[in-house]
């Protein structure tokens, strides 16, 4: 039901807003749950042996541009400029795919050298936090794809952009969340 | 409230901002991204290297909400619902981490 | 127009019209909140049942010592589903059937926010529960008691299915649930009537918000550490594993960081029924309606800050457990001032004594018992001595029964003739509260003496000569009464559906919007929306509703007749929906196949990829998503 609205919002962005709310709490409590445990392994392979920043960084800017286009093709079909943000939804979601590989490729080497999901400690809370992560990113993927296919139908125009800037929202929250775990993962072992 | 009854679309009413804003914002990013792994790599800074990541992950952390999410151009409301959760899960993790005896 | 033109409608609409018309089908893809709140109280009173029968079970096996009725294991298994389902099926779902039918006629609003995600919600909740069930025939059920503490539910302590099935259905459960607490905080931010402010909102409204905060920040902390469990025992992850270096601690900081704040949003529901009811019977405006909204606020946000009072005799050391037992005094607080507020509205009003206000009575006082205990523990080294006794037990059951369950029953007798059109049995539902005032006193008072004299809890039995025996067949015999207490209640529920007598729109005076409406309400609630200029608008002759019926509200007087029998203008309601269900269905597929079959969680995510798209793409003028 999109009523008139008591705040001035609409329903559905509120519910966003409302959602990244209690996601903080989510990804919170993943956080602290991988900051408490952090240094308390007792068997190897410890972070410092594995984490590749150098590789890392470089994924990590790949989501940090995702945020740049997915912002770019909201101004786009606000402007209801059909073509551009064509493009830029793909680019987003081309970007976010980029990020998953990476991570898949991460997931991978860390099983090859001896750290699979059951390993230790680290490897318990590294793989669930960064894995709840990487659900987030798969599912924005799947959201950003089908706008897309949308777009490319001709079915998306400037009466749905809020649409895409509610679909938008959800992508920078994963970006932002990201950010907090590279510092907190990769940066400070 | 509903004194703005006829607020219907929702998002009509932040200021247009231009695409070479958002460059800039993202060039921002990638700069700060950089910074912190460059302190992350020289050893003399590694006493403030906390404090230092720290302050970039926020500064990184509040510009996209900010800007990228527009927080800053959006209604007061939604600020509040976002601030509400994310203050409540630093509660959590400050208190958990108290608690596990994690600040001494 | 006029308004003479318009026959206004006395709210005599039958039970069988209307709101209960259709077969199966309209109920299966019905998208109206009522709908969806009649749904959900049928289940969870089913629930409630079930439960209570397992709770009789364990006070069979405790009736004398020595007892052989019931073997260990099973107790274990018994006490896990009767808490288990009490609190998640029975206890909260109730809740939100009541949040479904009155609050979006209480704000004026013709429904929640978005209706498809309120189906939804329900799904997963009826699912999760019959998933939980299911362990039932398989001979597997959860034996880890309701807040299933590491390491004792871990595979190596806890081998075999049992709490997984606990683990996965309370996941899905929790979906719904976060899924429900943004429908109704967006529904209650941004529906409300013209004029509708937040000082103006019912007591009711104003609870169901807090609780949606409430289920918003505890709920993910919760779904967090049932997945790290899931992780522990389905995958060989750590988590809670001592000798990898973890601490099995933290499952019991990740459940309480939820489990306190879930006993407020079992309670606060119940003092937002109560403080609609006492101002309704007592013919007098809530007393310090900003103070009792402002209370509740605190108490929410206290909640968060007191989860280690649950785990004193764990040894986390002086400074934590003070800390966390003087958060836990300063709850007492805006608590009292609820109940005094609530005997002050009642201080010179025109008493009705009716079954809605006998149960709201009731709560104030059974409620101000358990929350007395509650403060006694509240000091760890009071707590030290109590905690894991019966006198932990009385307390929770004073507040769980005394506060949650008086409170619903008392919404139930007050809702009722607004939810049928008929009025239930006064005789009948003085019997009810009698017996069961009485039944829940007889069972649950002694146990805070088998309690202080050490009896401890989910403990099978117990050895002869203790002192323990006289005061656990009193318990016993009292669990029996309460059982045969609900027999008037069914009766009457029966006996007003068939024959009861037509309620009207207002039958109580009551002063709320909901009473504006015929009973049972119209599928879309409002003819027109009301605008409120004031508290309390039914009391006050100022309800203007548009198009001239403001002028058939007599001065002064109190009067229904405010909404016209038929909307003057097409009212668009959304269409229902079958893609609720579908994605309901495709997540119990998902978490039956997580028990153990990859193929069967894939075949499950595609049943709900399909359920989401279908759900998204479908014509309709309702907002996706």
């Amino acid at each position: 039901m999109e009523g008139p609205s008591s705040t001035g919002v609409s329903n559905r962005k509120l519910a966003m807003w409302t959602f990244i709310g209690s996601e903080c709490m989510l990804f919170g409590t993943l956080i602290a749950t991988y900051l408490i445990y952090r240094g308390r392994n007792v068997v190897g392979p410890y972070p410092d042996e594995l984490l590749n920043i150098p590789f890392i960084t470089v994924t990590t800017f790949v989501l940090l541009m995702s945020s740049l286009m997915m912002v770019l093709a909201l101004a786009a079909i606000e402007r209801n400029d059909l073509k551009k943000t064509k493009i830029w939804l793909f680019m987003t979601a081309l970007f976010g795919l980029i990020f998953l590989g990476g991570q898949y490729y991460e997931f991978n080497h860390f099983v090859h050298e001896g750290l699979p999901l059951s390993r230790n400690l680290f490897s318990s809370t590294f793989f669930v936090l960064t894995g709840t992560h990487g659900g987030h990113v798969a599912g924005g993927v799947i959201w950003l794809g089908t706008l897309f296919v949308r777009a490319t139908q001709g079915k998306l125009d400037a009466t749905h952009a809020e649409t895409v800037e509610i679909a938008g929202l959800y992508w920078h929250f994963v970006d932002v969340i990201w950010i907090v775990l590279f510092t907190l993962i990769y940066l400070l072992v | 409230m509903s004194g703005k009854s006829g607020a219907t679309a929702g998002h009509s009413t932040e200021p247009h901002v231009s695409n070479r804003f958002y460059v800039a914002i993202a060039v921002i990013l990638a700069v700060f991204t950089a910074l912190e792994v460059m302190v992350f790599y020289v050893e003399a800074l590694a006493p403030f290297l906390f404090a230092i990541l720290m302050v970039l992950m926020v500064v990184k952390f509040a510009l996209v909400v900010m800007f990228f999410m527009h927080l800053k151009f959006d209604r007061p409301l939604l600020t509040g619902v976002f601030a509400g959760g994310l203050f409540m899960a630093i509660f959590v993790i400050v208190a958990l981490m108290a608690v596990f005896g994690k600040f001494g | 127009m006029t308004a003479s033109e318009h026959a206004l409608d006395n709210g005599d609409a039958g039970v069988h019209e209307g709101l209960y018309a259709g077969g199966i089908w309209s109920w299966v893809t019905t998208v109206d909140h009522k709908r969806i709140g009649i749904l959900y109280f049928l289940t969870s009173l089913v629930f409630l049942l079930v439960a209570g029968v397992e709770g009789q079970l364990l006070r069979l096996q405790l009736a004398r010592p020595e007892n052989r009725f019931l073997d260990p294991d099973l107790y274990n298994q018994l006490f896990t589903m009767h808490g288990t389902t009490m609190v998640f099926f029975a206890g909260m779902p109730l809740i939100v059937a009541f949040f479904n039918f009155v609050v979006p006629l209480q704000i004026g609003a013709r429904d929640v926010a978005f209706p498809r995600l309120n189906a939804l919600s329900y799904w997963l909740f009826l699912f999760a529960g019959l998933f939980l069930y299911s362990s039932v025939p398989l001979r597997a059920m959860p034996d880890g008691g309701w807040f299933a503490y590491m390491p004792l539910t871990s595979s190596e302590y806890s081998p075999g299915l049992g709490m997984d099935f606990y683990v996965l259905s309370l996941l899905l459960a929790g979906i719904g649930t976060i899924a429900g607490g943004v429908n109704f905080f967006v529904t209650i931010l941004n529906m409300r009537a013209p004029g509708m402010r937040f000082m103006r909102l019912p007591l009711f409204t104003w609870m169901a918000l807090i609780v949606s905060v409430l289920i918003l920040l505890a709920f993910p902390p919760f779904t967090v550490g049932l997945v790290f469990m899931m992780f522990d025992r389905s995958f060989g992850t750590h988590f809670f594993d001592a000798a990898a270096g973890a601490d099995p601690v933290l499952w019991q900081h990740l459940f309480w960081v939820f489990g306190h704040p879930e006993v407020y949003i079992l309670i606060l529901p119940a003092f937002g029924v109560v403080s609609d009811v006492i101002p309704a019977f007592s013919r007098k405006s809530l007393f310090g309606y900003p103070v009792v909204v402002f209370s509740g606020i605190l108490i929410a946000f206290l909640g968060f800050g007191v989860w280690v009072h649950h785990m004193f005799s764990v040894g986390l050391g002086p400074v934590v457990n003070a800390v966390f037992g003087g958060a836990t005094m300063l709850i007492a607080i805006p608590t009292g001032i609820k109940i005094f507020n609530w005997i002050a509205t009642m201080w010179g009003g025109q008493i009705r004594f009716n079954t809605p206000m006998l149960f709201a009575i009731g709560l104030v006082g059974s409620f101000t018992i358990g929350g007395l205990s509650g403060v006694m523990h509240a000091s760890p080294p009071a707590d030290l001595q109590q905690t894991d006794t019966y006198f932990v037990v009385a307390h929770f059951h004073y507040v769980l029964i005394g506060g949650t369950v008086f409170g619903l029953f008392s919404g139930l007798y007050y809702w009722f003739p607004k939810a049928t059109g008929r009025m239930l049995s006064e005789a009948l539902g003085k019997a009810h509260f009698w017996l069961t005032f009485i039944a829940f006193n007889v069972t649950f008072f002694p146990m805070h003496f088998s309690g202080l004299l050490g009896m401890p809890r989910r403990t099978f039995t117990y050895a002869e000569g203790l002192g323990l025996d006289v005061f656990n067949l009193i318990s016993t015999i009292g669990a029996f009464m309460f059982t045969f207490a609900f027999i008037p209640l069914f009766l009457n529920l029966w006996r007003a559906w068939r024959k009861g007598e037509p309620a009207g729109a207002n039958p109580w005076d009551a002063p709320t919007l909901e009473w504006t409406v015929s009973s049972p309400p119209p599928h879309y609630n409002f003819a027109v929306i009301p605008t409120v200029d004031r508290r309390d608008p039914l009391w006050h002759p100022h309800i203007e509703v548009g198009l001239g019926w403001a002028g058939e509200v007599e001065p002064g007087g109190v009067s229904p007749r405010v909404q016209p029998k038929e909307p003057p203008e097409p009212v668009h309601m959304p269409d229902p929906s079958y893609w609720p269900l579908v994605m309901g269905i495709g997540m119990l597929v998902m978490t039956a196949g997580a028990l153990g079959s990859l193929g069967v969680v894939l075949l499950g995510l595609a049943v709900t990829m399909l359920g989401l798209f279908g759900w998204a793409f479908e014509p309709s003028e309702s907002g996706a998503h």
